[in-house]
């Protein structure tokens, strides 16, 4: 039972003076699961993941990700997990190579390690173009693509994607899910924060954060009925609507 | 007008809750010149001088010791000729030389009064201007000494001369140099920033896509820092007189005048700046990459002109604050008028025109 | 025609940002640009609002033409672009007093026309719009955008990084603006808002797909699309991608969307093919077409 569970909060608060901006929330991921953790702006989604990765700690509460503790181990946090944003991904002014070099090497993979497994990039994602290509000079869904990929470099435990699609187009939205769903049934957790609501639908259980809380927490089939609607949208609408 | 009108209360908003750089948009000149006026110390100690005594006689002895003894000079040599005096000072083994009259001793009792020639190294101005101070109290400190057993009173008088720069050049220059630094700071930098930072907004789409023409912008932009720094000109000069007792000899109108001159150079150096970069970031790099560093290195603020190499002397003219504070210096310090400062003046007023044509030449109505 | 575009081209440093664009905005209508980042929507936005000047074409706004009489269009113009552009440190009431003024109005006179959108933000007048909240930024945006009375607004990306709920609002609002008279260029990246507006240009990498209703577009969709499911979705996208009939396979929320290459293709082959492959729990069923699928196909 404590192999299967890859992330287990329980009670984590966090408050910045007299604003709660996650309020006693509870959650268990499953290993190999694909976990999508939706809310509105400014409904604490953000640091929620911040205080999970490692990055920020709790104010109350507790939660163990991939089997350490935040409050006393976030160390080791860092190490088992990979951290995708779209706000920052890769270097802009490195080349693909350099880029998938650097961050293997933070990640602490020896140069063979990271020769081999640029070279497993290259085959599998078709960047014999372009790996020697500026990042900034490629296509968003590009951008997105290998971003997640240099996040699974070091085989981390659990990955987390903080709005990894926002604007990118359908096919390459696809084709990143896929590469979603193949990561996830490696067995490697993913956990996605997201506000597109269609992106919900594609994952195997879903919270909705409201001011602080979660509100609901199913998997899409049955949020869906439980609140009669047909789409996570409408799901959304209607809790945040009250 | 009243969208004009409505476009600088903006600016002003933006001003005044931005309180961390209305902080140092105010603090920097107090800071900066307490900074230069007490860093430029008027202490001295154990400083090498020469003596070149004509006379050799018991008082030259006894003023000789009474030197030798204070903690502020350390005599190195005594020399034999006035031709030695250059070579000692070339060699840089002493600050100023002391040259006692012949018959020192006698002059003093038959006529009253005899003199001491100091000689100072001026490269080095406010250490002169020190050294003959000092060398001056000492003497006068013997001098009443002697004078309390006569009655007719004797007199030695020092004579200074200052090799090298006689006219102290640099004396009291922080004043005038500072409150170009920052005139040039306030209203280059501030409205370069200001404009690039309404480009990285996105703002300035939507301002380019509104009746408003783009020379109220650019205008809009600059009236407030123009009284911004109005007031931190009052306040440099305030703190010039108040604190470093700096006299202002010449005329406050003029003063006033020529300062607007200088900000409006400064501010259409600020609009020519911004129309060249993108981001607030690269805005501040030219200015102070661009403005900054030739208006403290080459202006004459820190390094006399007159001693850098030709080439640096001539770039030195392309630099606005050198001729700003050409006209400040002869304002403050020498009290003249408008009629031996109109060359600098005039040179103000056409890099001013040629800044605000190659802005308005630069300028884009649209995004490309 | 309020907004007429004919052969418009754009590149910058010689890449190709809009390739040959036309299409025209009947007065009062509601238009979207549907497309990806990097589609050239943005380009097209400020050629549009005179920012821009193209390499070839024309294009009128308002039977202005967008470079002899660029004044004009500015005049008569609203333009929220995409990032959100107001000023942080201004309040609510002084950015939109701010607005007023440049444009040479007060917010009494055309208070109407923003009334709707205004009172939901009117209780935070006084504060600074740098601390609003996502929703509420946008709808000060729009307010500011509105406040001269446009005959034509310009919303570049406006619902972008805002929560499904203020989305819905803002659409709504637009609906509601619509109905005052004003012609509205909207772009979006979320092909789910397209069906709300009368008609809707597709466009990827600097070209038009597609410019029609959003009923007619999903009506060009010729395939029969079916939804398929299965107890392993990597499995199931990966088994039928290797299958030798398939013709498009996108995974779509819970299901893949899966179209063949043969007329006369039956679900029952499929699903035989899908237990062989070791899938459970298979379903196959028929589904309509979105725009979503109809902006693949065209894209692909």
């Amino acid at each position: 039972m404590k192999e299967e569970t890859a992330i287990h909060v329980k009670n984590l608060t966090k408050k910045f003076g007299a604003f709660t901006a996650v309020n006693t929330i509870s959650f268990k991921v499953k290993k190999g699961e694909i976990f999508g953790f939706l809310g509105a702006n400014g409904a604490g989604k953000t640091t929620a993941m911040k205080m999970l990765i490692g990055i920020s700690t709790p104010t109350s509460g507790e939660a163990t990700v991939a089997g350490f503790n935040v409050n006393t181990q976030p160390e080791s946090i860092k190490k088992n997990i990979g951290y995708m944003s779209q706000k920052f991904a890769l270097y802009d002014d490195l080349t693909v190579k350099e880029n998938i070099t650097f961050f293997g090497g933070i990640y602490g993979l020896t140069r063979k390690q990271i020769k081999d497994k640029r070279s497993q990039l290259v085959e599998e994602l078709g960047l014999q173009k372009i790996v020697n290509e500026l990042v900034s000079s490629l296509p968003l869904g590009w951008k997105q693509k290998i971003a997640f990929s240099v996040a699974l470099l070091h085989n981390p435990k659990i990955v987390f994607l903080d709005e990894p699609t926002g604007g990118v187009d359908p096919i390459t939205r696809r084709q990143f899910w896929e590469m979603i769903y193949k990561t996830a049934n490696q067995g490697t957790t993913v956990f996605v924060t997201t506000h597109y609501m269609d992106e919900a639908e594609y994952c195997d259980s879903v919270s909705i954060m409201v001011n602080g809380k979660i509100e609901a927490l199913d998997t899409p089939k049955k949020l869906k009925e439980q609140f009669k609607a047909s789409t996570m949208n409408d799901v959304f609408l209607k809790l945040a609507r009250g | 007008m009243k969208r004009f009108i409505g476009f600088i209360k903006k600016e002003f908003y933006h001003i005044f809750r931005d309180k961390r750089s209305l902080f140092i948009l105010f603090g920097m000149p107090i800071a900066q010149i307490m900074l230069f006026g007490f860093a430029i110390t008027n202490e001295i100690n154990n400083v090498n001088i020469a003596i070149l005594d004509h006379s050799k006689d018991a008082t030259t002895q006894e003023i000789i010791h009474k030197i030798e003894s204070s903690k502020y000079f350390t005599i190195t040599a005594s020399i034999l000729n006035e031709t030695e005096i250059e070579t000692a000072f070339k060699k840089g083994h002493v600050k100023a030389v002391l040259i006692f009259e012949k018959d020192f001793s006698k002059n003093l009792g038959k006529e009253n009064n005899a003199t001491v020639q100091v000689i100072a190294d001026a490269t080095d101005p406010n250490t002169a201007n020190t050294i003959s101070n000092y060398v001056t109290a000492i003497l006068q400190k013997y001098q009443q000494k002697i004078n309390v057993a006569v009655k007719t009173p004797y007199q030695i008088l020092p004579k200074t001369r200052m090799a090298f720069n006689p006219e102290l050049k640099s004396v009291f220059m922080f004043v005038p140099g500072v409150m170009t630094i920052i005139l040039m700071l306030v209203s280059a930098m501030m409205t370069s920033i200001s404009i690039t930072r309404e480009k990285e907004l996105g703002t300035m789409e939507i301002l380019l896509v509104s009746p408003l023409k783009p020379f109220q912008v650019i205008i809009g932009k600059v009236v407030p820092y123009i009284f911004l720094s109005i007031i931190n000109a009052i306040i440099i000069v305030l703190l010039g007189i108040l604190v470093f007792n700096m006299p202002v000899q010449g005329s406050y109108f003029l003063l006033a005048a020529e300062s607007v001159l200088f900000i409006i150079t400064s501010l259409s150096l600020g609009i020519l700046i911004s129309t060249v970069s993108a981001s607030q970031q690269t805005a501040m790099m030219i200015s102070l990459m661009a403005l900054m560093l030739p208006t403290i290195l080459l202006s004459g603020f820190i390094f006399p002109i007159s001693s850098m190499p030709l080439p640096l002397q001539i770039i030195s003219n392309i630099v606005p604050a050198k001729w700003f504070i050409i006209i400040l210096k002869g304002i403050m310090l020498k009290g003249v008028g408008l009629q031996f400062i109109w060359k600098s003046t005039l040179i103000l007023v056409g890099m001013t025109l040629f800044f605000i044509g190659l802005s308005v030449k630069k300028y884009k109505i649209r995004l490309e | 025609m309020s907004i007429s575009v004919n052969n418009i081209s754009k590149s910058f440093k010689g890449k190709t940002a809009l390739k040959n664009i036309s299409f025209e905005v009947k007065k009062g209508e509601l238009f979207g640009l549907i497309g990806p980042d990097g589609a050239g929507k943005t380009t097209l936005f400020r050629i549009l609002t005179t920012l821009l000047i193209p390499n070839h074409g024309e294009a009128t706004v308002v039977d202005f033409d967008i470079i002899k009489d660029y004044k004009s269009i500015r005049n008569n113009v609203g333009y929220m672009p995409g990032r959100f552009s107001l000023y942080q440190d201004l309040t609510v009431k002084e950015n939109l007093e701010f607005f007023a003024t440049i444009f040479g109005t007060t917010i009494e006179k055309n208070y109407d026309l923003i009334k709707d959108i205004y009172v939901q933000i009117e209780p935070f007048k006084d504060r600074r719009a740098g601390k609003l909240s996502g929703g509420m930024k946008q709808k000060l945006a729009l307010c500011c955008a509105l406040i001269h009375k446009p005959k034509v607004l310009f919303l570049d990306e406006p619902t972008t990084g805002v929560d499904p709920v203020s989305r819905k609002e803002f659409w709504e609002m637009l609906k509601r603006l619509q109905n005052k008279g004003i012609t509205m260029l909207v772009s979006t990246p979320y092909m789910d808002e397209a069906a709300i507006c009368d008609r809707i240009a597709l466009i990827q990498d600097g070209e038009m797909l597609e410019i029609d209703t959003p009923k007619k577009i999903v009506k060009h969709y010729s395939k029969t699309i079916y939804n398929v499911k299965a107890n392993n979705m990597y499995q199931l996208i990966k088994s039928l991608k290797s299958y030798q009939h398939n013709y498009s396979v996108y995974p779509f929320g819970e299901f893949v969307h899966y179209t063949d290459t043969r007329t006369d293709f039956s679900p029952i082959d499929l699903q035989h093919y899908l237990t062989s492959k070791n899938l459970k729990n298979i379903s196959i069923e028929i589904t309509q077409a979105t725009i979503e699928d109809t902006f693949m196909e065209l894209a692909k």
